[in-house]
């Protein structure tokens, strides 16, 4: 079976170490906040100008000045900071975030990454992604292994314009973690139940498959 | 003293200057800390052929949105655009030209304006469409673009409380872009909630110094909620 979103929110989620400054994109990525692990504690980093990212407000607690980059209302935690987009910018930028992770339309061996625009459809912008993706030593993107049409994300070279070049490492999709290292994908783990050969059929760049494929288990 | 008194009390006086085909930096994320007000005076003006250069554009009806009503806006370089029908049209109609720009290398831009930096490399982009055509440096081993710094005529800007000087302090994460637009601004029009006596705020609490601002107006905001997220209490 391929991985519901819960589930892979909480696959990303065991990548969290104690002490770490996440930024999370919007999508699955902001599903990761609500698994992480017990005895870590972690900051969420929102672009918009504020690190140590809370809950979403009750009705009493809604603040039109207290937003994340997704323009929803939150609140800051105990310990939070807040600061101008460029303080923002110039941690994402200075590698200072421990963990980003993003959505992509496509991903390649290379480690480059797609995710703000289709040629012909409507371009909305690219917001924080690019300083996001050209700041962090260590990405995850979660996205889904192939499309509804069934073809694949992970590609020898990506067909659609880059958000950053040969910055991916790691990807976990519906069916597989993997990581991307000397321009291929390493299959690391498998969805419960979902065959070697399907992740192999599935991925058009070049993948390694190791002798064994660890299945991923998750609480019920 | 009254040298250093940056009060005006009128929208009017506030953007006195203002004129079609001048560069305007707004502040703001979102309708998160928009200078609303000073927005609807640009409107009222009608000003044309703008160059706005903000993270976003409003939304229909509000904030910047209001200036796509009557087609103000001719160039805006933005971070992300894709909450407003009415720029959608103008912008598949050719009628606004969109430079969109990474979140974080647009703050810089407005950062070097005002801090007297005429460009900077940054890793952000390369390899990417918005790298295309701009100058390719390698430092350390790893590429970097040249882009270059913004100036604005004027720069509109919200801040929380100001004191008469024209030193501000934002709220919460209505900072976002203010204090950057801030300082790229040939002339700087800050409107704020409340303006206190000097002293009242902690000098070394000020986010941005008096020297950048030129006018400071007091206004009622309606602060409109963009995205309402709560949870159960």
């Amino acid at each position: 079976m391929a991985l519901t979103r819960e589930q892979m929110a909480q696959r990303v989620a065991r990548e969290l170490e104690d002490g770490f400054y996440v930024n999370l994109g919007i999508g699955i990525p902001t599903l990761v906040a609500n698994y992480v692990p017990d005895g870590i504690d972690v900051m969420l980093q929102s672009e918009n100008g504020l690190l140590g990212m809370g809950r979403f407000p009750t009705e009493e607690e809604v603040d039109p000045d207290m937003i994340n980059a997704g323009k929803q209302t939150v609140t800051a935690r105990p310990g939070a900071a807040i600061f101008d987009s460029a303080e923002s910018f110039a941690m994402i930028r200075g590698g200072h975030v421990d963990l980003t992770v993003l959505g992509a339309f496509e991903v390649d061996q290379e480690g480059n990454i797609a995710s703000w625009m289709v040629p012909g459809k409507l371009i909305k912008g690219m917001g924080g992604a690019m300083d996001l993706v050209a700041g962090a030593e260590n990405i995850i993107c979660t996205m889904t292994h192939a499309s509804k049409h069934g073809e694949s994300k992970l590609l020898e070279k990506c067909t659609l314009p880059l958000t950053g070049a040969g910055c991916i490492n790691r990807v976990l999709t519906d069916l597989a973690y993997l990581e991307i290292k000397d321009g291929a994908f390493h299959l690391k783990e498998r969805a419960p139940g979902v065959s070697v050969e399907e992740i192999v059929e599935k991925t058009a760049g070049k993948l390694i498959v190791p002798d064994h494929v660890p299945e991923m288990t998750f609480d019920a | 003293m009254s040298g250093f008194d940056k009060r005006v009390y009128s929208y009017e006086e506030a953007m006195a200057g203002i004129e079609s085909g001048m560069t305007v930096a707004a502040g703001g994320f979102g309708l998160c800390g928009i200078p609303e007000n000073l927005i609807a005076e640009i409107k009222r003006l009608g000003v044309k052929d703008l160059t706005v250069l903000s993270n976003n554009c409003g939304v229909d009806g509000f904030g910047l949105g209001l200036l796509l009503e009557d087609k103000q806006i001719s160039r805006i370089y933005a971070s992300y655009v894709g909450e407003n029908a009415l720029f959608e049209r103008q912008m598949l109609d050719g009628e606004i030209d969109v430079i969109l720009t990474p979140q974080g290398t647009l703050a810089e831009k407005m950062r070097a304006g005002g801090a007297g930096i005429p460009a900077f490399y940054t890793a952000t982009g390369y390899g990417t469409p918005i790298g295309e055509g701009k100058e390719v440096r390698q430092f350390n081993g790893r590429h970097y673009i040249l882009e270059e710094a913004f100036h604005a005529d004027f720069a509109i800007v919200k801040g929380w409380k100001a004191d008469r000087y024209g030193n501000v302090v934002y709220r919460d994460t209505a900072q976002n872009f203010n204090p950057l637009a801030a300082t790229c601004g040939k002339i700087t029009v800050v409107e704020v909630e409340e303006i206190v006596e000097p002293g009242e705020l902690a000098p070394d609490q000020i986010h941005t110094p008096g020297i950048y601002v030129d006018r400071i107006i007091q206004g009622t905001f309606e602060k409109r909620i963009e995205k309402r997220t709560v949870r159960e209490g």
